[in-house]
């Protein structure tokens, strides 16, 4: 069995970029089909635009149409592509300088294999067939074969300035609990709840933590906890959120257990919000056996044992 | 060699919005950096080096930021720093920059700090579930309402010490022309009147969710001649401690007693209350005003909250607190700490137009982020300090 428990987690959310006024006209212009570069203080036709100019810091202000043609500059082959990139099948990155501007684009270049690529070989855009002011509206570029031109731009269906693009980000990872952690969540597993005592201060903690985080010192003497326990503090989230798990309102609070040094955060029921108390005695309540996992979640709730409430000085350090 | 004298020659700030949609994080940053610039009578390309702070990379979804702006912030062919210490990275980023001063690295840093909560969505941010726990997490008010109501017991305050906080700020942001929120009309009775969020915090007990950056320019003894009212950086400290550790103190934390006794060491001061004439200090939440009297060392503990209902930290008080709105009108977060560092500076230059307090010698910048983990203040004054 491994030491330590891992879990996948996916962190994703649309994130809503505001342009600003020089990277909108550039989407803007891909939207209408028109390649828009920026020109610098030297004179250097930059796509897309730099918002400030690198000499003199102003912001950019004169914009110029680039053809969509242009030279690959370097190149870079990718035999095996993974999510998110512009192609499922092989393809190249390129450095294309498009006639009319200095300076390359990055983009992708759609070809069968490495020996059709060479710097110095012509290109062109190859629009997507649905655009709204992203740089994905080149859909990639494509060898410009003798007598070709530019490639026709199918009409957008809007024409109001862009200002915004959604960048939708969605980042997987393995989560692995420390060895330590692991311990408690096996024990949850179990119907128990599993700390472990500093050597050197001799505070319990739960979860247990690797080192004792006052004085550094590895903890690993083990110690059991009681299952009751006293509510230090607590706030009554009425907030609703996105991604929130439990519908407000409800009862977030720090249960200190009987023989524990650190209060954990849990949900309370089993009486009325606006009744719980600090000090209010309460005892884990499980979910049905056949639910567990190796989750704080197998404990549904604390719940008020009834029993008179512990004494402010008691718990009063812990606040 | 002791540390150089620095002062800060050059203060800027964005009109601070919920959705500043019309200009990128590039854009926000430039327009703080250029009125900070206006103001030192400097450009670019008088900067010797450039330090950045935001807060995590998750609010806006950008991995290191500072790769991109670097062209932005005129850094190109000169030192770039970034710093990040939670919701206290303003200050942080604002001592890092002073030091470079102090160290004798550096004759001219120019700072600038932003966030643009408009590109997501911060209690999200805050409260990403993650596998084997509870998901009772609530983002900030979420984390910090049940350390209020510990205040609240230990203390024996009244419970409208928050909403008296809350509407003295909203009326001093009714000042600020830069200010998030102009909320005309708020009283203790409206504050009370609205709808309890994160029980005991209720929504105009809460900051608002900003867009917005603030630049300062922090120069050397020479460059600071050229400027009619310097603010002199009398003292610095940032202090940090566990964020959950048994018994560790979230009302009253160490790190903030310490980094408080630091600060006021540093600066000469024996008597904050008597020496500190106005203090811009971080209340994301209302009640933190009176707890963070306390922990700096304006009130003996327990009795922050009488001060505030004394109005002794009104315009007209004592100890000013937060006469530009502060977080509480204000929240573009990476920016906040700047914005309280520099608001401070504003007051001893004389400069801070309608939310001036008369004669202000030496003022408080104060910022603090994490769990209640990370603290970094500044105390500025009008005259050279003598140390």
């Amino acid at each position: 069995m491994s030491r330590t428990l891992q879990a996948p987690v996916t962190v994703a959310f649309d994130y809503t970029r505001s342009t600003g006024p020089v990277v909108g006209r550039f989407l803007s212009g891909l939207r209408d089909g028109v390649v828009v570069g920026g020109r610098t203080s030297a004179g250097e036709v930059v796509v897309p635009p730099l918002e400030f100019d690198p000499v003199t810091h102003e912001a950019t202000t004169e914009f110029v149409e680039v053809s969509s043609v242009g030279t690959v500059t370097s190149w870079t082959w990718v035999p095996e592509p993974v999510k998110g990139q512009p192609f499922d099948r092989p393809f190249a990155f390129a450095l294309v300088t498009l006639d009319g501007a200095d300076v390359p684009l990055l983009h992708a270049l759609d070809v069968s294999s490495p020996a059709e690529v060479s710097s110095g070989m012509r290109v062109r855009v190859r629009w997507a067939a649905e655009r709204f002011g992203h740089i994905n509206d080149i859909a990639c570029f494509e060898p410009l074969a003798p007598g070709e031109t530019e490639a026709a731009a199918p009409v957008a269906a809007s024409s109001e300035p862009v200002t915004g693009v959604v960048t939708t980000v969605s980042l997987d990872y393995n989560y692995a609990a420390s060895p330590e952690e692991s311990l408690f969540y096996r024990g949850l597993n179990e119907g128990r709840i599993m700390g472990q005592r500093c050597p050197t201060c001799e505070k319990v903690y739960v979860p247990p933590r690797s080192a004792c985080p006052a004085d550094g010192t590895p903890t690993e003497e083990e110690v059991e906890l009681s299952q009751t326990g006293t509510i230090t503090t607590f706030c009554i989230v009425n907030v609703p959120f996105l991604g929130q798990k439990i519908t407000p309102p409800y009862v977030s609070a720090y249960v200190l257990l009987d023989g524990a040094d650190i209060a954990v955060l849990h949900l309370i029921l089993g009486v009325p919000a606006d009744e719980v108390r600090m000090g209010m005695r309460v005892k884990a309540v499980w979910k049905p056996k056949d639910e567990w996992a190796y989750s704080l979640e197998n404990i549904d709730h604390f719940a008020p044992t009834g029993d008179p409430d512990a004494e402010f000085d008691t718990y009063k350090q812990h606040l | 060699m002791g540390k150089q004298p620095a002062a800060i020659i050059g203060i800027g700030q964005t009109h601070h919005r919920a959705k500043r949609l019309d200009v990128s994080m590039a854009g926000l940053c430039r327009e703080a950096i250029d009125r900070a610039l206006l103001d030192a009578n400097l450009t670019l390309d008088d900067i010797d080096a450039i330090v950045v702070g935001k807060a995590p990379d998750l609010f806006e979804g950008v991995m290191m930021p500072e790769l991109f702006l670097a062209e932005a912030l005129g850094a190109a062919g000169k030192p770039l720093l970034r710093v990040h210490t939670a919701g206290s990275v303003g200050g942080s980023t604002a001592i890092v920059a002073s030091s470079l001063v102090q160290a004798g690295v550096h004759k001219r840093v120019l700072t600038v700090a932003y966030e643009k909560q408009s590109e997501s969505n911060a209690m999200w941010a805050l409260s990403v579930p993650l596998p084997f726990n509870m998901p009772v997490h609530a983002g900030a008010g979420g984390y910090f309402a049940p350390h209020v109501r510990s205040y609240i017991r230990r203390s024996g305050a009244p419970n409208h010490i928050g909403a008296i906080v809350a509407a003295k700020d909203r009326n001093n942001a009714l000042k600020n022309p830069y200010a998030h929120l102009h909320n005309e009309g708020t009283t203790v009775e409206s504050v009370m009147a609205s709808q309890m969020l994160w029980d005991p915090i209720r929504y105009d007990e809460t900051c608002p969710s900003s867009d917005g950056a603030c630049a300062l320019v922090i120069v050397d003894e020479d460059t600071a001649k050229s400027s009619p009212n310097p603010a002199w950086i009398h003292g610095t400290v940032m202090r940090s401690e566990a964020t959950t550790a048994a018994e560790r103190d979230q009302v009253n934390p160490q790190a903030g007693r310490d980094a408080a006794a630091a600060l006021w060491k540093q600066a000469g001061i024996t008597n904050p209350i008597e020496e500190i004439d106005a203090a811009e200090i971080y209340v994301p939440f209302s009640w933190f005003e009176p707890m963070w009297l306390e922990n700096l060392g304006f009130a003996a503990e327990g009795d922050g909250w009488k001060l505030t209902e004394a109005g002794e930290t009104a315009m007209t008080g004592k100890i000013p607190v937060n006469c530009s709105g502060g977080v509480l009108s204000s929240n573009p977060i990476g920016a906040s700490g700047m914005l309280r560092f520099g608001e401070a500076a504003l007051q001893v230059r004389g400069a801070a137009g309608e939310h001036q307090v008369d004669g202000v010698r030496r003022a408080l910048g104060h910022a603090y982020g994490g769990g209640s983990q990370f603290f970094a203040m500044w105390v500025v004054g009008s005259e050279k300090p003598t140390n």
